[in-house]
């Protein structure tokens, strides 16, 4: 039981825990950078070579999760907690621009030569651009391609990976056909937006129309792409899983319980650690496939083109914040950070593939055979459109597939309900044109 | 003889009953400690294990070592320790008032507080993380605390409990020349002790648990609460079920030990507040 | 009592009710205004930035709400949480409350213990646990229900039976509550009754059904009640177990709120969707009193 002297105490010296945190760090300079997930971890180690550097700045780095980035950003933004410089998907700049949050970069990049500019995947620093002007430096690329049971698929007659969407399908029935019922070909979780999206790009799709004022879903374009991957579901050759069912997915992988998965560059490392030693050699990755126009081939003879189907333009930048006093010393950081150099230590450290082409040049990068897809895949990038509410449209349209996927609505049912919903998620943004308040 | 052998078959049936419960609450929260004591994978084996090959505790050392646990459980108890010693005391003033003063409006004001209970916490929390901005509460400590500082259902309990308690003790004390102040500190909060206990553990815990709201106000990690931690953690180490599971029995261990210490308290509020409301 | 002493009696009072009534009309009371004002406007991301783009809609995030598909899924979630869950978890408390207070029951100090231990879980942690026991390949749920004979489901996959396992983690959870108030509203039943109908000849279960209900009457009500406006307000077990998935079929209203609302930033039509549902929270407490009214027992 408490006394009153000792509640007192308690009371008191909770005051005093409260008050008393964080008393400042000397006369340096201390920028605040926040970087997410193991990012966050591992980017500690490039530090002290950059605090040796500028002996009046320190850096600290705070590690903030993938799953609430979002949302914690978009909180300390309202909240005027934001860091000096942070991280940030390259998807969201737009919803950052919107919130007037970041800083212009051009400015400060007049001090850069050409070369260095040009020396990032075109496609990917286009993903930093709007209306004209940067506002972030691309810090490490993500795309999605082809994760692959090499052994599986050659035994299913497929020595090589597939490069037309035709020859995708027949690879896959043959999976499927050889592996039973207990193997499907490959695993698209049905809650994600992405493989859709990549297949209506591929199929020249415009996602969005009239300046990006409104859906266009039910373009033939599209609903070619939608249909397609909805077969693949209806055929049975993808299991109808969401993310959150996949207690294990290396060993499902590792199992055969599927032969292909689209996937971004982290699963190279998560991969080789959690794969069995036995897979290790036959596990690969491949470009994606790409769209061919059969109809227009000569009938029986199928043309097997070698271009790449296109991609995802993602990964993750650096920003400066818009309020920071401390944007000189945090864009000094995010310059060491685009070094070369500093970019291929940072994939040494992480996994993550860089953003300059001059860190591919790094031995490490060379000697990963699994990297190599990627580099090949990084030269056929899209955007998806650069507005602040597609991260909502992308979950409508993810929300969409599932529903068709699971057969509670037809193809043009969902098509239409995502036109719906799209071009009513986007009146806010057609009255802004109107008035002249977003460019 | 027949009602002997009723009686044989309703006890059957009322243990048995009785034991099949147990086993039911009890299942989760024993096979989450089996499974934080596995070594990696194990708790994904199939068929399911009940108990580790053999017991590791490199899971509950990671969290402290690598996942800075550690801080997590001290910003949780501190956080959880401020709001419930500050709401005792600014709700034990607000039912004393409730209960022994004679004031115009007070039956009408304690009916408002009472329907505004219905308001779901929700509707307020997106102005009120408006709100705070303005005070510069955001990504504070005090942010979490100060709208868990008042507290309707406390005052209700401390209102409930001291209409029990006669007046005439506190005219005695009055006649004796005491000042209000020293009447409340001196005379009230002695004899609201068992309420005040059970106010306590119910404050504490409902502090300890809540998730959303730290959640929302804390945007640096060195001040998140462990559920908030957990509910990160759970985001980046999924695949990692031995680990999560070791981080869910540091969550819920030091609520469970409360709760086992002071049950006795914390049954009795509980019956209060049900009983007269 | 002289005028004199009342004066000095409402002095004291306003000092000791000064800090509680300020803090929650500051904290509470102006945000719930302020939320019903924000429902009538389109106050957004690009609100935030800069407050010349925030509109006065009026009544249209409410119209939106009622159009949008969406949320009449979230509706419809809410709606089969309260009915189901609702009633399952007061009929378990009131079975175990019953169990517990048999007069045949030894030790029901530890009975009463062990299930109220749920209750003081974190819902976070337990959630997290549970998703494990819920795995269609690895939980022991689904193993249990192997040695019965009985096909794995997948619980939290499977859009029939997410919401079922979101409910079933829920009256776990906070049965134990409710329990300790239905025991205490039977130990305030007077034993008399009992021995009396016992002479009379009546069987357990009349004696349950015209003792114990009828005289369990007012305790039912609170129990009833509480457990709606709890379970109307469902949120942190689908946004720890499913995120509102699979295909939605677990995506409560206050989980929509909190999506549009910290997620989107659509900080208007979250507050109009918070409102429609504390009307209906409203409106299911007087429909539930009202209902009570009529039963004259």
């Amino acid at each position: 039981m408490l006394s009153s002297p000792r509640l007192l105490f308690i009371a008191a010296w909770l005051a005093l825990w409260l008050t008393g945190c964080d008393s400042g760090a000397g006369h340096a300079v201390t920028v605040e950078f926040w970087a997410m997930g193991q990012e966050g971890e591992q980017v500690k180690a490039l530090l002290p070579e950059f605090e040796r550097r500028h002996p009046g700045i320190r850096v600290r780095v705070q590690q903030i999760p993938w799953s609430a980035a979002h949302e914690k950003l978009l909180t300390a933004h309202a909240g005027d907690a934001m860091p000096d410089a942070f991280q940030l998907g390259n998807t969201w700049i737009p919803e950052f621009v919107a919130l007037r949050a970041i800083e212009p970069l051009d400015q400060r990049l007049r001090g850069w030569s050409e070369a260095a500019l040009a020396d990032y995947f075109p496609g990917i620093l286009a993903t930093n651009r709007l209306a004209g002007q940067t506002f972030a430096l691309p810090w490490y690329v993500d795309t999605r391609l082809f994760f692959y049971r090499g052994d599986l698929l050659a035994a299913a007659g497929f020595p090589e990976p597939p490069v037309t969407w035709d020859g995708w399908l027949r690879a896959m029935a043959a999976l499927k056909a050889q592996g039973g019922g207990e193997r499907y070909a490959i695993l698209l979780p049905i809650d994600e937006w992405q493989l859709p999206v990549i297949l209506a790009l591929q199929r020249g799709a415009t996602l969005l129309r009239d300046r990006d004022q409104y859906g266009n879903f039910r373009d033939p374009r599209f609903r070619d792409a939608f249909t397609f991957y909805l077969h693949l579901f209806a055929r049975g050759l993808a299991p109808p899983v969401g993310n959150t069912q996949m207690a294990n997915l290396y060993r499902e992988f590792a199992s055969g319980a599927f032969a292909i998965y689209v996937s971004g560059p982290w699963n190279i490392g998560e991969f080789g650690r959690r794969l069995p030693a036995a897979l290790q050699p036959h596990w690969n990755t491949a470009p994606l496939p790409n769209f061919t126009d059969s109809l227009s081939s000569p009938a029986g003879k199928r043309v097997e083109t070698s271009t790449v189907g296109v991609s995802l333009a993602g990964g993750a930048s650096l920003a400066l914040s818009r309020d920071s006093p401390r944007r000189e010393a945090a864009w000094l950081l995010l310059e060491f950070l685009a070094e070369p150099e500093q970019q291929a230590r940072f994939y040494q450290l992480t996994g993550d593939l860089p953003a300059r082409q001059l860190a591919w040049n790094d031995p490490a990068l060379i000697g990963n055979r699994h990297a190599q897809a990627f580099r090949e895949q990084l030269r056929h990038l899209r955007a998806t459109p650069p507005i602040p509410e597609w991260e909502r449209i992308a979950s409508r349209i993810a929300y969409y597939a599932e529903l068709a996927i699971r057969q509670e609505l037809s193809a043009d049912e969902a098509l239409a309900a995502l036109d719906r919903d799209v071009d009513r998620i986007l009146e806010k943004r057609r009255w802004l044109l109107r008035r002249g308040l977003v460019p | 003889m027949n009602n002997f052998l009723h009686r044989i078959l309703s006890a059957l049936l009322v243990y048995g009953l009785l034991m099949l419960g147990t086993v039911l609450a009890l299942a989760p929260l024993l096979w989450m400690l089996a499974a934080s004591l596995m070594p990696p994978g194990e708790a994904t084996d199939y068929p399911p294990r009940l108990w580790p090959s053999t017991v590791t505790f490199e899971h509950y050392a990671a969290l402290f070592t690598r996942l800075d646990l550690g801080r997590y459980l001290l910003n949780s108890t501190l956080l959880a320790g401020a709001v419930t010693v500050i709401s005792l005391f600014v709700n034990s003033m607000a039912g004393y008032a409730f209960a022994k003063f004679r004031f115009r409006y007070r039956d009408r004001l304690f009916r408002i507080l009472l329907a505004a209970m219905v308001i779901p916490a929700q509707v307020a929390m997106l102005p009120l993380f408006l709100l705070l901005k303005q005070f510069g509460l955001i990504n504070t400590y005090w942010g979490v605390i100060i709208p868990g500082m008042a507290n309707i259902f406390g005052i209700f309990l401390i209102r409930q409990y001291l209409l029990a308690i006669p007046d005439s003790l506190l005219d005695a004390a009055r006649m004796d020349g005491a000042g209000e102040f020293r009447i409340y500190w001196a005379l009230v909060l002695p004899l609201c002790r068992p309420i005040l206990v059970t106010l306590a553990i119910f404050t504490f815990m409902g502090a300890w648990n809540d998730f959303m709201w730290p959640l929302i106000v804390l945007t640096d990690s060195s001040m998140y609460t462990l559920p908030v931690a957990l509910a990160n953690l759970l985001g980046e180490h999924v695949q990692d079920t031995e680990l999560m599971m070791a981080g869910s029995v540091l969550t819920v261990l030091p609520v469970l030990l409360l709760f086992v210490a002071l049950q006795k308290y914390y049954i009795a509020g509980i019956m209060l507040g049900g009983m007269k409301g | 009592m002289t005028t004199g002493q009342e004066r000095h009696a409402t002095r004291g009072a306003r000092a000791f009710l000064a800090p509680a009534l300020l803090l929650i009309a500051v904290f509470f009371f102006l945000p719930v205004l302020a939320a019903l004002l924000l429902s009538f406007t389109d106050f957004d991301i690009y609100a935030l930035g800069d407050l010349e783009r925030l509109r006065f809609v009026g009544l249209r995030n409410y119209l939106d709400l009622l159009q949008s598909p969406l949320f009449w899924t979230a509706l419809g979630n809410t709606f089969y949480f309260v009915v189901v869950g609702g009633p399952l978890s007061v009929a378990v408390s009131l079975g175990a409350a019953l169990l517990v207070n048999a007069p045949l029951t030894r030790f029901p100090g530890f009975f009463r213990a062990a299930f109220f231990l749920p209750v003081v879980t974190t819902l976070v942690a337990v959630a997290v646990v549970w998703r494990y026991l819920y795995h269609p390949h690895y939980g022991l749920l689904n193993y249990g229900l192997g040695l019965l004979g009985i096909d794995p489901i997948d619980w939290l996959g499977d859009p029939v039976w997410a919401m079922p396992a979101i409910i079933l983690m829920a009256v776990w959870k906070n049965f134990g509550f409710n329990m300790i108030i239905f025991i205490a509203g039977l130990q305030n039943i007077p034993t008399p009754l009992y021995e009396a109908a016992r002479i009379d000849g009546a069987s357990g279960w009349r004696q349950f059904r015209h003792i114990t209900l009828p005289l369990l009457g007012p305790t039912f009500l609170f129990v009833t009640l509480m457990t709606m406006i709890g379970y109307f307000q469902v949120f942190a077990e689908p946004y720890v177990m499913t995120r509102g998935g699979p295909a939605n079929r677990t995506l409560s209203v206050v989980l929509l709120m909190y999506e549009e609302g910290f997620r989107w930033w659509n900080m208007g039509y979250a507050s109009a969707a918070a409102f429609v549902l504390f009307v209906l929270i409203l409106a299911g407490t007087a429909l539930q009193l009202r209902l009570r009214r009529r039963d004259p027992e």
